[in-house]
């Protein structure tokens, strides 16, 4: 005798899932169960009952059935079972072979589904209306081939988070309310406002972004095929702009060039071209007000110091002293820094001081604003401001504080140690040596003290570098 | 919406319709914070197609069609008479948040007439995707078209809001580009597109956020004497060092107010169409330019029949390749099978000993492949010597869809 089985209508998922553990318990084949909804009369059978064990499903399986239990066709569920119970005796791999009849049916349903979920997605359109307490709320008439309403909301929802909207279709609703989802029955297209604010200006859009000298009505219907019409506004324009297509292409191919009757803005045209700062004080301007790239800073550190110095020192970025004061080195390391050139017989005043980068990227920590290291792009993102910065200030020498100046410099992250001492950035003679705040690092006073006279030894052999120039 | 907008619109998204960048793709997936609006799927959604096939994922429009320029192919050079406008950047933001939120598009793709200079353009431009991003919460989809002319500073930020950027090449010879448009410059573009590349791959290290759907550039095709081999050598060369997802190629088109210097008349579709197989051919297929354009006549593609079948035709010897053993590579060659079904064949493969009936199941290209394909039931030994071959596998003539 056969089986009945009698599930709810449109995508019954749950139902299904019950059913196929109960047939599997009972070990009833394929050919011995009738498949049902509510609407499709007396199944003449018996029917199951009760609970059954949890089957273990491949995971290809179930990426299988929960789609294909959304199509229309009656067959879908018979289908599955057939494919699960396959699987289930004897052919393990059946769904890995995709010539196989059964699995290419499934993988073609599989595939309406998709093409049917990306057709909701692509093609509900949205009209607003106030609602009783003032708020503006989206409401949406659509017409989906297959039972796939809900599996559309996590769409909707994600896009639309923060609108209060609802999908009416003829086979079940969507409510969002900015926080729950409900589903509900089959709604009618008469809840659809009549108009919307913004539907004639993307009609106007539609018609101006078509270009008639391309007309490929084809293509346009393999996408957007003709049962969709009725409800996207834009698509009662579609017969005029076919109409017209033909005579405005010959329009534009019989039509005699022009003769410009604008003048030629010569001007304007030769001042286009000189638009970079031409000063330092132009540059500077413009870095003052730009927007830092790097997370944290309060301001732009500007570098200091006269043009045509001797020596432009680069370091790294400001600190927290600098940020709060608008001004290089003048933190811990500033002040170590400034006690090395004195002993190496460096005027400050006289010297050009910057960073690489402007800004004091930094992480907050409670009420401490900790130092982060600008990463490879951030450098070179202010790359090009030091290079103009370079350009303007014509140093005999640069000295390279540190890694991060030898990258902006250089435009490469190398090695410090390997390149410490002199070098020479693309024609410009430089140097390059430790960043005063590795001094600071070092835990050892004896290994600091070390240190510390090498890089005033550095800065010396900067001076008689500079001074030989 | 009033109706000086609206006119504004319209003259607008008119003068954005010659690029033919449409995707919405290439990003990461993405959604909204709780009061921000939008989502990337990654994939991309066409909301809509117009009547000349192509989708609808963008608002697709400029800032502005004033232009200092003055590109001979371009209807907004500053020497034509169409008419002008110019958004503000507060229109543009509230039609793309108007647009978005009835589900008509994916995001905004702006482009614009340089108008002053190439930077202020460049920061008006910027300005609407750091509004949208930084005042809206908008997650939706964001290209901008880069101003190469822009200084480098202006140029990276725009990677901060954008999923994409891009820089159109136009023309792929220095001279057309010098005859035609001779405010830009191939270095400076490249240039320019060299940095970007650099930003893009060490962003995605750094796990910053810096267009992450990277760039793109379209060239011209029909508006100068490139050959499609230069197209494609050029295409070639700019997926090698560039690292571009896409290079779109636009079958000049005749405008409205259209220059004297350029032929109107109708686009050449079927030239664009084969170089969009080609261009798949190169990226997808193991197949290089020469053999590409080996398939055709002096440097040009093969109008009437797809570029893998002409290069099919000229190496018979190679073929019948038979299904059940052949290697990945050699799949890819037969004309009439995409990697798709090559991917499947192969998977089928370890289950079973295919048929003809088996690779209709998997390919909708079986009459291109009959000659040229053996399977167990199927030997066409004598069909691939045939001299009418080429003409008995030319296609009925149908409009290239593309885009799909």
């Amino acid at each position: 005798m056969n089986t009945a089985v009698t599930l709810a209508a449109g995508a019954d998922q749950d139902g299904f899932r019950l059913a196929v553990r109960r047939l599997l318990a009972a070990d009833i084949a394929p050919d011995a169960v009738v498949w049902g909804t509510p609407d499709a009369g007396d199944l003449f059978g018996g029917s199951l009952a009760g609970d059954a064990p949890p089957v273990m499903l491949p995971r290809a399986l179930a990426a299988m059935i929960t789609p294909v239990v959304c199509h229309r066709d009656p067959e879908r569920y018979a289908l599955l079972y057939r494919l699960i119970w396959r699987m289930r005796h004897g052919e393990p791999e059946l769904l890995a072979n995709p010539a196989d009849a059964l699995v290419r049916r499934l993988e073609m349903m599989r595939k309406a589904i998709r093409r049917d979920l990306h057709k909701m997605h692509a093609f509900v359109r949205f009209r607003e209306t106030i609602g009783p307490d003032g708020t503006a709320r989206y409401i949406a008439w659509f017409e989906p081939d297959h039972y796939i309403v809900e599996a559309t909301a996590g769409f909707f929802v994600e896009r639309f988070r923060s609108m209060i909207w609802a999908i009416l279709t003829p086979v079940g609703s969507l409510f969002w309310d900015t926080e729950r989802l409900a589903i509900g029955g089959p709604g009618t297209k008469d809840h659809l406002p009549a108009d919307d604010a913004f539907e004639a200006g993307w009609c106007s859009y539609y018609e101006s972004i078509f270009n008639p000298a391309r007309l490929n009505t084809v293509a346009m219907r393999s996408e957007m095929a003709g049962k969709y019409w009725h409800n996207l506004p834009e698509a009662r324009l579609i017969p005029a702009l076919v109409r017209g297509a033909p005579e405005r292409l010959r329009d534009m191919v019989a039509r005699e060039a022009t003769t410009p009757i604008h003048r030629d803005p010569a001007l304007a045209v030769a001042a286009m071209a000189k638009q970079n700062p031409k000063t330092l004080a132009d540059l500077n301007r413009i870095i003052a007000a730009a927007p830092s790239l790097v997370p944290g800073a309060t301001r732009a550190v500007l570098g200091e110091g006269p043009i045509g110095a001797a020596i432009m020192l680069v370091g790294e970025q400001p600190g927290d002293a600098e940020d709060n004061a608008g001004r290089p080195f003048v933190g811990p390391a500033g002040q170590m820094l400034d006690r090395a050139l004195a002993e190496a017989g460096i005027d400050r005043t006289t010297t050009y001081l910057t960073n690489a980068v402007k800004h004091f990227k930094y992480q907050q920590r409670g009420k401490r604003r900790l130092h982060a290291s600008p990463t490879t792009s951030e450098v070179k993102h202010y790359r090009w401001w030091l290079m103009q910065e370079l350009g303007f200030v014509q140093p005999k020498l640069v000295v390279a504080l540190g890694a991060t100046a030898l990258l902006a410099l250089t435009g490469q992250p190398l090695p410090l140690l390997r390149n410490r001492g002199p070098i020479s950035f693309d024609g410009q003679a430089g140097f390059v040596t430790t960043h005063p705040a590795y001094l600071l690092r070092l835990p050892d006073p004896a290994t600091q003290q070390t240190a510390y006279t090498a890089f005033v030894a550095d800065l010396q052999h900067a001076r008689s570098l500079a001074s030989a120039c | 919406m009033d109706e000086a907008l609206d006119t504004k619109l319209r003259i607008l998204a008119d003068a954005a319709k010659y690029d033919a960048s449409c995707a919405s793709s290439g990003g990461k997936k993405r959604a909204a914070g709780k009061n921000g609006i939008g989502s990337t799927t990654g994939s991309g959604i066409c909301h809509s197609y117009t009547p000349d096939g192509r989708c609808i994922s963008l608002l697709k429009i400029l800032l502005t069609n004033y232009c200092l320029f003055d590109c001979a192919y371009c209807i907004n050079r500053r020497s034509s008479n169409t008419k002008r406008a110019r958004f503000t950047v507060a229109e543009v933001v509230s039609l793309t948040i108007g647009f978005y939120k009835r589900n008509y598009i994916e995001g905004l793709f702006l482009s614009s007439g340089i108008i002053r200079s190439p930077d202020y353009t460049m920061e008006q431009m910027m300005l609407v995707a750091k509004t949208l991003r930084n005042e809206h919460g908008f997650a939706g989809y964001i290209h901008l078209k880069t101003i190469p002319e822009a200084n480098p500073w202006l140029i990276e930020q725009a990677g901060l809001f954008a999923d994409r950027l891009s820089i159109n090449l136009e023309l792929p010879l220095q001279k057309s580009l010098e005859d035609l448009a001779p405010e830009k410059n191939t270095a400076t573009i490249k240039t320019a597109m060299g940095q970007m590349r650099e930003r893009i791959i060490e962003a995605k290290e750094e796990r910053r956020h810096f267009a992450p759907a990277g760039q793109s550039t379209q060239l011209i095709i029909g508006a100068d004497t490139a050959t499609d081999d230069v197209v494609l050598t050029t295409s070639a060369s700019l997926y090698k060092n560039y690292a571009l997802k896409r290079v779109y190629y636009s079958a000049f088109s005749p405008i409205p107010e259209a220059s004297r210097f350029l032929p109107a008349k109708s686009p050449p579709l079927q030239r664009e169409h084969r170089l969009y197989q080609a261009d798949w051919l190169l990226r997808y297929y193991g197949f290089t330019v020469p053999e590409i354009t080996e398939g055709g006549d002096a440097s040009m593609l093969d109008l009437d029949i797809d570029p893998k079948l002409a290069w099919a035709l000229k190496h018979r010897a190679l073929f019948p390749v038979d299904v059940n053993t052949a290697p990945r590579e050699m799949l890819l060659r037969v004309p009439g099978l995409g990697t798709r079904a090559v991917d499947k064949i192969l998977a089928a493969r370890r289950h079973m000993r295919l048929r003809l009936d088996d690779i209709a199941r998997l390919t909708s290209g079986l009459k291109r492949l009959r000659p040229f394909l053996i399977t167990l039931d199927h030997r066409p030994t004598r069909l691939i010597d045939r001299a009418d071959l080429r003409q008995s596998l030319i296609a009925p003539p149908v409009q290239p869809s593309l885009f799909d």
